[in-house]
């Protein structure tokens, strides 16, 4: 037995694009426990609220995270229109449902190249980021931005997007979806990265639920639960949907959890697209929330349940605008997850948790 | 020395990014952008790094985190701040937790702005940044020969 040692992991780190420290303890190559350390990205964003009218605000929550900066204006809309008791149109709920599923594939497929990357496949990670470009492509001709948007708005959505588009859409998406079955072979077949991933990390059904996990993180160790099937929004009108779910509870089950969502978020689009309706895109929202007014939202992030808490005042500001985010959430989880692991697979275990710190520090 | 600008390093450090401006740098530097056509390649490693691109505003937790990193860089070298954040603070100048651009806690050569900003615009300021990078090794080998 050798003595305990702590290795400083972070915040810069080459296999972490963002700022995350934990102090890892270490017996030889085995590690004890990790301390997250957290704030590197702390700015403080829930304060602007008073400063920013309702519809202002709708630019600084999609910056809270550039990954989820979709989901974030959504949810944050949801939230202010449930304060105001605003019905949208049903165009824009789908328009919403849509940009936000192309927004999980462009955010699972940039996941699964970084994790390659922390296993040191650099190539796969070349091919997912080609991909992801692809989509991206979708974004910027349908919305002008690569990674935010700013077309969502309180009362509906900015911009439509007609039938050309849509057989557009389609037409890149089944391109996407015959490359993307490469590349999830090599992530679920390929012996080298199952060697990585088999085995390692393994957090059990029971410690998912009791530390409160969400997300592909959670729905790993066979937690069945996302924020879609409830139905809320768009989400309502789709035919069937059933949470993608694994046992095993490993690096490989999350793996596969998030790529078979990939694949699950591009048949949700087409659905969307072949039965969107026509009609408005927005209403228009006027005054503002009544004082003492409260409304919370939920909605499933790429990265597993957001929640918005919102309360009003009286006036175009709101009093309170609280999140929760999925990866504050799974920071429990992920020590769970880390502790008594390799010294080699701490790369592994942090980014098959998909954290996205700036969501979580705000 | 001579030949630092045909094959710049680059180390890329989040300061209080929303993500936004990091996963353009990346997407810079992969297949689509693909700087590395130019020699360039992203380190981990600040010591073999030439070229320091920074994302996000400065606050109290990171200032020494980046100040660290640029002082483990080895001359010459060049700082491009990625993004409004980086340059000003931007849409969150006035959150209490910031202290504004990276200019506060290192000087910065090439200032890139955008919400988020654009893979094209990265590039253009990396390729500034080495026009930078040339001048300094320049002006470091006049002073060994004056000294």
């Amino acid at each position: 037995m050798g003595k305990a040692t702590v290795i400083p992991f972070g915040p810069q780190h080459p296999v972490l694009p963002e700022p995350l420290h934990l102090d890892l303890v270490v017996e030889d190559e085995k590690v004890l426990e990790a301390i997250p350390q957290i704030g590197f990205v702390h700015r403080g964003l829930e304060k602007l609220v008073e400063t920013r009218d309702y519809n202002q605000f709708i630019f600084i929550a999609e910056r809270i995270c550039g990954i989820c900066a979709f989901g974030h204006s959504m949810g944050y809309a949801e939230t202010v229109e449930s304060l105001m008791g605003v019905e949208i149109p049903k165009r824009a709920e789908y328009l919403r449902v849509i940009w936000h599923e192309l927004s999980r594939v462009h955010s699972h497929i940039l996941w699964l190249g970084l994790a390659a990357d922390a296993f040191g496949f650099e190539s796969l990670f070349m091919h997912c980021w080609r991909l992801r470009e692809r989509v991206l492509d979708i974004f910027e001709k349908t919305t002008g931005g690569r990674v935010i948007f700013s077309v969502v708005k309180v009362g509906g959505v900015v911009r439509d997007i007609d039938a050309v588009q849509f057989a557009e859409i389609k037409r890149v998406l089944e391109g996407i979806k015959d490359d993307y079955r490469q590349i999830m072979n090599a992530f679920l077949k390929d012996s080298s990265v199952k060697n990585r991933t088999v085995g390692v990390g393994h957090v059990s059904h029971e410690d998912a639920l009791a530390l409160s996990m969400v997300g592909p993180f959670a729905r790993a160790s066979s937690v069945n639960y996302d924020v879609r099937m409830l139905g809320r929004g768009g989400y309502a009108e789709l035919a069937d949907f059933r949470p993608i779910l694994d046992d095993q509870g490993d690096c490989y089950a999350r793996c596969k959890v998030r790529a078979l969502e990939v694949l699950q978020s591009i048949d949700i689009i087409e659905e969307m697209i072949s039965r969107i309706p026509e009609g408005d895109i927005s209403v228009s929202v006027k005054g503002s929330p009544v004082a003492g007014s409260e409304a919370s939202n939920v909605v499933e992030q790429p990265r597993g349940e957001c929640y918005y808490y919102a309360r009003g005042n009286g006036t175009k500001n709101l009093e309170r605008m609280r999140m929760r985010t999925p990866t504050s959430q799974n920071l429990a989880g992920m020590t769970a997850a880390l502790k008594g692991c390799d010294l080699a697979d701490v790369n592994n275990i942090i980014l098959t948790i998909d954290p996205c710190i700036s969501c979580t520090e705000r | 020395m001579a030949y630092n600008s045909k094959s710049p390093w680059v180390i890329h450090y989040d300061a209080s990014s929303c993500n936004g401006c990091d996963i353009e740098v990346l997407a810079a530097l992969c297949p689509g952008f693909d700087v590395e056509r130019f020699g360039i390649i992203n380190t981990g490693n600040p010591k073999h790094a030439d070229i320091f691109l920074v994302t996000g505003s400065v606050n109290e937790q990171n200032i020494k985190v980046v100040q660290e990193i640029y002082d483990q860089m080895l001359e010459p070298k060049a700082v491009v701040a990625c993004g409004i954040c980086a340059c000003s603070g931007g849409v969150f100048h006035d959150c209490y937790n910031v202290l504004g651009g990276v200019d506060k806690a290192i000087p910065v050569d090439v200032y890139v702005p955008g919400c988020a900003v654009r893979p094209e615009a990265i590039i253009d300021g990396v390729v500034q940044a080495i026009g930078i990078l040339d001048e300094k090794a320049k002006a470091m080998a006049q002073q060994k020969k004056g000294a």
